[in-house]
């Protein structure tokens, strides 16, 4: 099956600051993808590269086998709700989905009206009158009635309550599983992502950290504990993403795809939670040495 | 899209209808008995309208005087109303959908971006044009029979009479559209480009009568003899110092030079120094306004006249359409490119 994203040193500068770098990326289709990173990273950028709000300053994207917003055929191919949901406050519910209605041509409107009626969205409403939630809700039912290939999602759950947060992860996945539709949602949160996602990528300080088969991924992360040791000495197939020391003793957390045989270590299988806070630990030693080794040049 | 657009502009359209259904309420109300009063008020006063000094020129001024007010109504409304709609319509169509991030849920149903901005540029613009015109033909009618009074003051192609009558009008509502339009794509925030299209639309106002329109077409230029019908303004001290100013052969020409010249051709200033002979004979403070304006002529003084006469009225509102829409149309087209490239 063709990749659904495909990124080849995908980059994107603003004025000063490179807000994406050296994006490299090859998500099959069918999934549901979980877009993790601390704020800042350069989730929403990566999105709007997608859906072709930005074009890219360097390298290439590709989306559902397209450059991403190229023409009418692309972007019916693609759905997007955008970071806090925008919708047009001066209009009604009504007219939302009239607008979806006349400007898709795969628009589903038995969708539309059973979403909306299952949400308990009064059609007669202004979408400026509308919660968080149900404006969230809104915005998803416009792009699940489309009936994209790819739904993508900025943050969709970022400004809920729990309950809406849960309401609206529960009826998305609804969606994914009654429509064969592959989903990339973002979040700075893990937690949403954990119980929804089956495909990862971790992105920090402007770059792709991870990306991968949850399943996969999750095998593959170990905690490494034992005595205080020189990092040089652990066999090249183990890649180390973050390392503690302390006196006597040193903590790895590596990725590998052999089992560690090392007998000296306490090995222990590592949540998503771990892995996505080591990756992000990581990159911040990695950033801190920066400036040594600027001084040395 | 035509659909949605609509919705969107609902609002502001309706405000638009409600102000033309009162201006026209208003001008409707008072405009024919004022043409009534015009008509029956000329034959009743007779006269030669082309003698300078007769009971119709001073009906005609003194009809003037009485709805001046009414009249500098009119042409402020139309002088501001295309900024108007360069403000309110303008620089708001793109900046609100960027700062309520409407764009984003918009630019990512199944329609390219070129035919989002077309239906948007020509159904709010073709609105704005169309407020422009119907708004400049109502004042039109309601003014003609003050038009028809010729004040000096008020040359109808002076640069506050011109473009507030016949087509300009729209030609500037386009434009102030188009220009509020592109000024929010580059600037994003809808306040800042309002204040921006109105300080641009104000400097084109402004330098379109100072530095372009006089040159549509060369300008007539006549070296002039004094008369007692075309001197326009005359001021004589004790010590013979004279002003003098005539008047275009055609009411309503816009005058750009009106000085007086001796003999050799050179200008001379303000004021023409008159000799002491002319003092004591025909300009002294005995003598007749004609013996005077006789011997300025004979001491071979002209006064020198540089205008657009009113006959080229048409072919410079065609001129001044022309410029103004083909400027809105390249805004639109830069406003195209620029959707593409690098609005977000």
């Amino acid at each position: 099956m063709s990749p659904v994203l495909r990124a080849r040193a995908l980059g994107k500068k603003y004025t000063q600051r490179w807000a994406l770098q050296n994006c490299n990326l090859n998500v099959p289709a069918g999934r549901v993808v979980g877009l993790v990173g601390p704020n800042g990273a350069g989730k929403s950028t990566l999105l709007n590269l997608a859906t072709g709000m930005l074009t890219p300053t360097a390298g290439t994207i590709e989306v559902c086998g397209g450059r991403p917003a190229a023409d009418v055929t692309q972007l019916t191919r693609v759905g997007f709700v955008a970071q806090d949901a925008p919708v047009y406050t001066g209009l009604r519910v009504r007219d939302h989905l009239d607008l979806g209605r006349h400007l898709n041509p795969a628009w589903n409107d038995e969708i539309a009206q059973e979403r909306i009626k299952r949400i308990g969205l009064d059609p007669k409403q202004r979408a400026g009158k509308l919660s968080g939630g149900q404006r969230a809700q809104l915005a998803l039912t416009l792009g699940i009635a489309k009936q994209p290939e790819l739904l993508i999602l900025d943050e969709p759950v970022a400004a809920l309550d729990p309950l809406a947060r849960r309401e609206f992860m529960q009826s998305l996945m609804e969606s994914v599983a009654e429509q064969e539709m592959s989903v990339i949602l973002s979040s700075h949160l893990v937690s949403d992502v954990e119980r929804t996602c089956d495909y990862l990528i971790v992105l920090v300080d402007s770059r792709v950290q991870v990306a991968g088969d949850m399943e996969e991924l999750l095998a593959q992360h170990y905690r490494l504990v034992g005595p205080r040791r020189d990092t040089s000495t652990v066999p090249a197939d183990q890649q180390i993403i973050s390392e503690s020391h302390t006196d006597k003793q040193t903590t790895l957390l590596i990725r590998t795809e052999s089992a560690v045989l090392d007998p000296s270590w306490t090995v222990t299988q590592l949540g998503l939670e771990d892995v996505v806070l080591a990756y992000m630990q990581g990159s911040k030693s990695t950033r801190e040495e920066r400036p040594q080794l600027e001084v040395l040049r | 899209m035509i659909r949605l657009t609509w919705r969107q502009f609902q609002a502001g359209a309706l405000v638009a209808l409600a102000a033309l259904a009162a201006l026209g309420a208003v001008l409707g109300a008072t405009g024919s008995g004022m043409a009534d009063d015009y008509t029956r008020g000329l034959a009743a006063a007779g006269g030669n309208c082309n003698d300078p000094i007769s009971q119709c020129r001073e009906f005609r001024e003194a009809f003037w005087q009485e709805h001046q007010y009414g009249f500098l109504g009119t042409i402020l409304l139309l002088l501001l109303l295309p900024a108007l709609i360069g403000l309110f319509w303008g620089a708001p169509l793109i900046t609100r959908e960027l700062e309520t991030r409407t764009l984003w849920l918009i630019w990512n149903q199944s329609i390219t971006r070129n035919r989002w901005l077309a239906v948007k540029l020509t159904v709010v613009g073709l609105a704005g044009m169309a407020v422009a015109g119907i708004a400049a033909l109502l004042v039109n009618w309601w003014t003609s029979p003050l038009d028809k009074t010729d004040t000096v003051d008020w040359p109808r192609m002076g640069p506050l009479m011109f473009p507030t009558r016949g087509l300009a009008v729209i030609g500037y509502a386009a434009f102030a559209f188009a220009l509020g339009v592109v000024v929010g794509m580059l600037v994003k925030r809808t306040l800042p480009a309002m204040a921006i299209t109105l300080l641009v639309f104000a400097a084109v106002q402004i330098a379109m009568p100072m530095l372009v329109r006089p040159n549509y077409q060369a300008p007539v230029s006549e070296s002039m003899t004094y008369t007692m019908d075309n001197v326009d303004d005359l001021g004589l001290s004790e010590s013979g110092e004279m002003h003098m100013s005539t008047k275009p052969p055609e009411a309503g020409s816009w005058v750009l030079v009106n000085r007086t010249v001796d003999s050799a051709g050179n200008p001379v200033g303000d004021f023409i120094q008159l000799p002491a002979e002319a003092m004591a004979g025909p300009c002294g403070r005995e003598a007749k306004m004609e013996d005077c304006v006789a011997e300025v002529n004979r001491l071979g003084y002209r006064q020198e006249l540089v205008y657009q006469p009113i006959g080229r009225f048409w072919t410079f509102q065609w001129i001044e359409f022309g410029i103004f829409f083909g400027l809105a149309l390249a805004l639109g087209a830069f406003s195209f490119w620029w959707v593409r490239k690098r609005l977000v």
